[in-house]
């Protein structure tokens, strides 16, 4: 783009401030609602919030929800926002955008009109059309039914609160929230439901899950020809990956709001789950779009060259890569990387060189928008990464594997940005987002129902890596949640138990 | 479809309570924080809020996560000298786990977790526990202050206190006790006509038109009957109340002599800003006098005490002939909670120790709900401790601590003013 060229004004010019008025934030939606049409992005509606800092921060502490129930850990993410913030020592986000219909993104009044272009343009549009297509958010989250459900939530847990104590609440929030990440179904698809539907439901729940509990429990003595014939069937019958889940069903001694409070924490660790997975391609969409949108814009007249130069000053803070030994080095920036190759499938459609047309014979030279469009439904990280990396962009980012094996006395690099590193390179890099490798694989191994009735969880070691100190904190959790004793077996591969870790009830403490 | 929504004008402290709730989970290792930030303060320092910094693994939320081990093999950018099979030492000091990714952070750095409190919440921490002991209601008579308090329904008032529940009962129960009688008889005449209409008495009969007659007078003085009326209407009542107080008088006093060389004299002002501050917060309603002395002494005001600076010999008792006055003149007739708190180096002139313990027992302490007495000093205790300490033995409202550092100011005020068991 040639940014010095005269140009006739364009009728419908911004004026060239950095102040923002309604009016002209209207003005620029507008316009960015047209180009966005124009390249086909299919959106939810939007919804427009003009927030103060003081309210950003309200907004991070709930983790963007307009809505969410009470608790400290909530609190104390915001006294460490609330410090870094007066001290100078980190501007706020420009930006927070809410996965619901219609889609809610906030504006910070301390924006200039340039950066609220660039958040609607972003937010607006580049996340909210992800939000819609993308297939994991599309099986896994309900964009109608978030912020009802967020309501619900709330208030069910206020009256927890006053029903049984705030001390009880919070102890059952902190157990759960200590093994949220594992309140996941990876593979079952979720059923959709209302606001009256879950109200409703959640009665229904309460009383039958008692009576089930009540029959795995069953304490009658059994006729001694039964006992005698029958070895104790295994429970549960598969390894069950979602631990929250499996406590809300089988706990023995839960009461059935606590019960309902796991599914809280469950459901709503399944909502964000989604996001975990499409942090590269949610946040490179968002960021190749207003890049693209507000190009557009300039090209066509509507906006100037002032506010193209402070646009792109932000726009290339925020795809800045550190290289590896820079001190600002923490990892690799997702706007970076996602930015770069969503930019690279449009390079490749439009101009492929012959290495692309090698390595992509499908899309190089195909029409831009629809192949973006197909990568970004049907892809997360890991299969995005795994699909799309060009030779390109790893001789440009200067990737490089380090192999740190512990058995080895030194590092070693197994491969670097070369002719036979490239799928390597590409593959680990793919394996890295995948969400199963980074997180300690634990799953319900299985519970004896006829004697203890201790809970028996089991770590399937992956590259041989051993879980983090805390796992006995959070066993500690899982045990209290349990009501009885918690085993964790850790197997290498083969099966075979390496380490064992294990949290004893002690029988006085189990109504504590 | 599109919506712009300022939200600026709602309220930004949605997460108060989250705050709150963290507080309030941490509350005894916010005490210890704010005790141990105290020590390091200089005197007009201790108003503003304060960084609070808990050790971060007492609020850490754990979760399961690998730790550094096994194999990682991860990708980074920026390769610049390396070729592939080329082997590297290992970072020291495990900034080998600061390569891989989050989930890996395992070594917790224990730096610790600093928030802000603010000022309020700081002296709330701060004071807590404390008290005036053997706060005595006295002179309810004196109060001048009265509460609103709500004493029944009157039948007459504003019109803004109608109390529309109470006065439509009223109305309802007189229409129906006045329309009692007449909507008998309409039934009644009701009945009776329909009863003649079923034997097809005709419409000309004479009975048939004066029942009809009858019912149609009768439904005209029903319908006269008023929905409300001004008889039924209440109003709510409101009495004041005399609003029973307390009422307190504070006096300190500080030895200013030249004796009290000037960091013993920093150490007694910034116990009597504690104090000073903690009165002002706590009681509403509370009288603060100051008295400075050295061989003479003199009443001043806050901010004389605090800033002036002045010095000569020592006699203590001039100081309590001085307290003494004040209290017969003003504060006497059992009408005030009256407390003293004395600070001083313990030096003083032979011949007048003996005086002031005379005066403590005989005039003073019988006057006082409560007495105390610091001594700043990293000395042996001197003539006016030994004398003081005859004093506990006879009144059991007079105590007395030694600071002898600044860093002592703030245990020794929080166990002249704790809380006592009642």
């Amino acid at each position: 783009m040639n940014m010095m060229t005269k140009k006739p004004v364009h009728p419908r010019a911004l004026p060239e401030q950095s102040e923002w008025t309604f009016e002209l934030i209207e003005q620029i939606h507008e316009e960015i609602r047209r180009v966005a049409a124009d390249f086909g992005l299919d959106t939810y509606p939007n919804q427009l919030e003009i927030i103060s800092a003081e309210q950003m921060m309200d907004a991070y502490t709930s983790v963007g929800m307009p809505v969410s129930y009470n608790h400290w850990s909530f609190g104390k993410h915001f006294l460490s926002t609330e410090k870094s913030y007066k001290r100078g020592q980190m501007g706020l986000a420009y930006e927070i955008v809410i996965n619901s219909n219609p889609c809610i993104a906030y504006l910070m009044e301390e924006n200039s009109l340039t950066m609220q272009s660039l958040v609607i343009a972003h937010a607006a549009y580049g996340h909210n059309s992800f939000f819609k297509g993308n297939y994991l958010f599309r099986t896994w989250t309900d964009a109608d039914a978030i912020i009802d459900y967020m309501v619900f939530a709330k208030n069910y847990i206020n009256e927890c609160e006053q029903r049984h104590g705030v001390d009880a609440v919070e102890t059952l929030l902190d157990s759960c929230h200590a093994i949220q990440n594992y309140g996941v179904d990876r593979y079952k698809r979720p059923a959709k439901l209302s606001m009256a539907q879950e109200n409703a439901k959640q009665k229904e729940r309460e009383a039958y899950m008692q009576s089930q509990i009540n029959e795995l429990w069953r304490t009658l003595p059994r006729r001694d020809e039964e006992e005698v014939s029958k070895k104790a069937p295994r429970f549960p019958p598969e390894p069950e990956e979602n631990l929250l889940y499996f406590i809300e069903k089988y706990a023995p001694l839960l009461e059935p709001w606590q019960r309902e409070m796991v599914r809280i924490v469950r459901k709503i660790s399944q909502y964000f789950y989604p996001q975990r997975q499409t942090q590269v391609m949610n946040e490179g969409w968002a960021t190749f779009w207003h890049y693209t949108i507000l190009n557009q814009l300039y090209d066509e007249g509507v906006i100037r060259d002032g506010f193209m130069m402070e646009f792109l000053k932000s726009h290339t803070n925020v795809v800045y890569q550190p290289p590896v030994n820079s001190p600002y080095y923490s990892g690799i920036n997702p706007y970076a990387l996602g930015f770069a190759m969503m930019s690279d499938i449009r390079r490749i459609c439009e101009h492929p060189t012959p290495e692309d047309r090698e390595w992509f014979p499908d899309i190089a030279g195909s029409d831009w928008r629809s192949t973006l469009d197909f990568a970004m439904r049907n892809f997360k990280d890991e299969s995005f990464i795994a699909q799309y990396l060009s030779p390109k962009l790893i001789r440009e980012f200067h990737f490089f594997a380090v192999l740190d094996d512990d058995k080895n006395e030194k590092l070693a690099i197994s491969a670097i940005h070369d002719e036979v590193g490239y799928r390597y390179v590409r593959q680990q890099l793919a394996e890295q987002y995948n969400l199963g490798n980074r997180e300690p694989n634990i799953q319900v191994w299985s519970v004896n129902t006829r004697d203890d009735r201790a809970l028996t969880l089991r770590h399937t070691q992956f590259q041989r890596r051993p879980l983090n100190q805390q796992a006995n904190e959070v066993l500690k959790h899982v045990a209290r949640l349990w009501g009885f004793d918690v085993h964790l077996d850790t197997v290498d591969p083969s099966g075979n138990i390496v380490s064992t870790l294990e949290c004893k009830r002690e029988k006085r403490n189990r109504h504590a | 479809m599109t919506y712009l929504i300022d939200r600026r004008l709602q309220g930004k402290n949605k997460s108060a309570i989250n705050r709150d709730r963290f507080l309030r989970r941490y509350k005894s290792q916010i005490k210890d924080a704010v005790g141990r930030a105290i020590k390091g303060r200089s005197i007009t320092d201790v108003e503003n809020g304060e960084k609070i910094s808990i050790p971060v693994k007492d609020v850490g939320e754990p979760a399961f996560g690998h730790a550094h081990g096994g194999v990682w093999e991860v990708i980074n950018p920026g390769n610049q000298e390396y070729q592939k099979g080329d082997l590297i030492n290992r970072p020291k000091g495990g900034a080998g786990s600061g390569r891989g990714k989050a989930g890996n952070s395992d070594q917790t750095s224990e730096d610790d977790f600093i928030f802000q409190l603010s000022r309020e919440e700081f002296m709330n921490y701060f004071f807590e526990d404390l008290e005036l002991p053997h706060m005595v209601k006295t002179q309810l008579t004196a109060s001048t202050e009265f509460k609103n308090q709500r004493a029944g329904y009157n039948m007459s008032g504003t019109p803004s206190n109608i109390h529309v529940l109470r006065s439509l009962r009223g109305a309802l129960g007189r229409r129906i006790a006045v329309g009692g009688n007449s909507r008998k008889q309409v039934m009644e005449a009701e009945r009776e006509l329909e009863a003649l209409l079923l034997l097809d008495v005709p419409e000309q009969d004479a009975r048939v038109v004066e029942l009809r007659r009858l019912i149609h007078h009768l439904h005209t003085r029903l319908l006269a009957i008023p929905f409300i009326d001004p008889f039924d209407l209440r109003y709510s009542n409101r009495v004041k109340v005399p609003k029973p107080m307390t009422q307190a008088v504070m006096f300190c006093i500080m030895d200013v002599s030249g004796s009290m060389d000037e960091s013993r004299k920093d150490t007694a002002k910034r116990f009597f800003i504690l104090l000073y501050l903690f009165l002002k917060r706590v009681y509403d309603k509370i009288e603060v006098i100051f008295i400075r002395h050295h061989t003479a002494a003199a009443e001043v005001d806050e901010n004389e005490f605090f800033n002036s600076r002045e010095s000569g010999g020592t006699v203590v008792s001039s100081a309590l002939h001085l307290l003494n006055t004040i209290v017969d003149e003003r504060y006497g007739a059992g009408q005030w909670n009256s407390y003293v708190a004395q600070a001083s180096d313990g030096d003083n002139w032979d011949n007048d120790s003996l005086l002031c313990k005379q005066l403590l027992i005989n005039t003073i302490l019988p006057k006082v709900q409560y007495y105390t007495y610091v001594e700043i000093t990293d000395g042996p205790p001197q003539n006016l401790w030994e004398q003081y300490a005859a004093v506990t033995e006879h009144h059991a409202h007079f105590a007395m601590q030694k600071i002898v550092t600044p860093a002592d100011i703030y245990p020794v005020f929080r166990e002249l003013f704790k809380k006592q068991p009642k």
